[in-house]
């Protein structure tokens, strides 16, 4: 469940935020996860449920935004999606390629008053 | 909370040497302050609608276009978007780089060795000492949920050792090896190794300052083990399979285990041991001495 300790640093970045500009709530906030961070999306969804309890971010609205793998053929260069960390390249069927996205974990944005 | 794995209990992650165990006393300054001022929620609900949108619309329309219509300042737009873009692991990723120039600074060869439950990296850990323990300084992080079996075990085997307790918690971060290494005294020119939490999932996203990170898989496992939990797999530099001496007994398939793995990440180096029988030691041995010498 190391989704909860990400919930735990989403809390503390939004806080420490908050801090500096001085706005007294967090109205929404929107999270980028990409398919292949290793964070499953639906934990982290019961994770940020429990996790922000008692948090500035308790009546936050939540916007996950899912982003897709993609990578890039390391001999052929060809860009193809991918869903997990061991699809071979549609072209040439190399495994040797490099992630190119897929692999966020980022606090796009929030909404604060 | 604590930020570990969010258990409530601050204190829940305990640091111990074998021998000066502190019992509850433990100086853990996670510094929680998570100031909830309760009092302070005064959720004063002002949504003020003025609606005073001073749009002026006056329509002059003459050819000139003086159409100033963008200025009405959205204040009804219930709030400000600030736009963070952040990492929500940086803080550990900043502290786990702080920790690599620590590391580099004082020329120690620092690796994470993680697997799930029971694949031998304790064993190994023992072995290692023992065998090379004279050619090497070997210092021990161990990181468990519960108890001090391994740090105790890594202490008869001879190396200075503290063991980590998360607790609930599912993995090392960056600021509990911060704190561990400086109340082991970790001292220059050493290889200081990190057992992980025995676990194939969390630790993988928690970089903790190491020179390499080291994945275990032991033949009583499934081969197809890297193809199960593949950022574990990607995020290694090295691929120990142990146990290669229960071959003749499982159903364990070396080739098919390794292909998988290459596939999740082909810059993967392998080394096939038994700790038991000491097979294939001697290549790991010489690996590791190799390294923490051109450790810079």
């Amino acid at each position: 469940m190391h989704e909860l300790s990400i919930v735990m640093n989403i809390v503390e970045i939004v806080e420490e935020n908050l801090q500096q500009s001085g706005a007294k709530a967090v109205t929404e906030i929107e999270l980028e996860i990409g398919s292949l961070s290793g964070v499953v999306i639906e934990a982290l969804e019961f994770a940020l449920e429990e996790g922000i309890k008692n948090t500035i971010l308790e009546h936050a609205r939540k916007n996950i935004i899912k982003i897709p793998g993609r990578a890039r053929c390391n001999k052929c260069s060809h860009e193809f999606d991918v869903d997990d960390l061991f699809t071979p390249c549609p072209e040439c069927s190399s495994f040797d390629s490099t992630i190119m996205q897929g692999e966020e974990l980022r606090i796009k944005s929030i909404v604060v008053e | 909370m604590c930020d570990t794995c969010g258990c409530g209990h601050p204190e829940e992650v305990k640091m111990n040497i074998p021998g000066e165990e502190t019992g509850s006393d433990h100086n853990h300054d996670h510094n929680h302050s998570h100031s909830h001022g309760d009092d302070e929620h005064s959720h004063s609900h002002q949504h003020g609608h003025s609606h005073d949108y001073q749009h002026s619309h006056d329509h002059l329309h003459d050819t000139d276009h003086a159409h100033n219509h963008h200025e009405h300042d959205h204040d009804h737009s219930h709030g400000t978007k600030i736009q963070l873009e952040t990492d929500i692991l940086q803080k550990n990723n900043l502290l786990a780089e702080r920790n690599r120039g620590f590391f580099d600074a004082k020329n120690i060869f620092c690796l994470n060795l993680v697997s799930s439950p029971g694949s031998g990296k304790t064993s190994l850990l023992e072995k290692t000492i023992k065998d090379i323990g004279d050619k090497l300084n070997f210092f021990i992080i161990e990181g468990d949920q519960q108890t001090m079996n391994d740090a105790f075990r890594i202490k008869n085997a001879g190396a200075p050792v503290i063991q980590i307790n998360t607790g609930n918690g599912c993995h090392l971060d960056a600021d509990m090896i911060s704190k561990a290494v400086k109340k082991l005294e970790v001292t220059d020119n050493s290889a200081l190794i990190i057992e992980n939490v025995g676990n194939l999932v969390c630790p993988a996203l928690f970089d903790l300052g190491e020179s390499k990170r080291i994945v275990i898989m032991s033949t009583t496992e499934g081969d197809d083990k890297p193809l199960k939990y593949p950022t574990m797999f990607e995020s290694s530099d090295i691929c120990i399979i142990n146990k290669t001496d229960l071959l003749p007994y499982v159903d364990f398939n070396m080739e098919k285990a390794k292909e998988h793995a290459m596939k999740v990440n082909h810059h993967l180096k392998f080394f096939d041991i038994s700790v038991k029988t000491g097979e294939g030691m001697d290549e790991w041995y010489e690996w590791l001495l190799a390294s923490s010498k051109n450790a810079e």
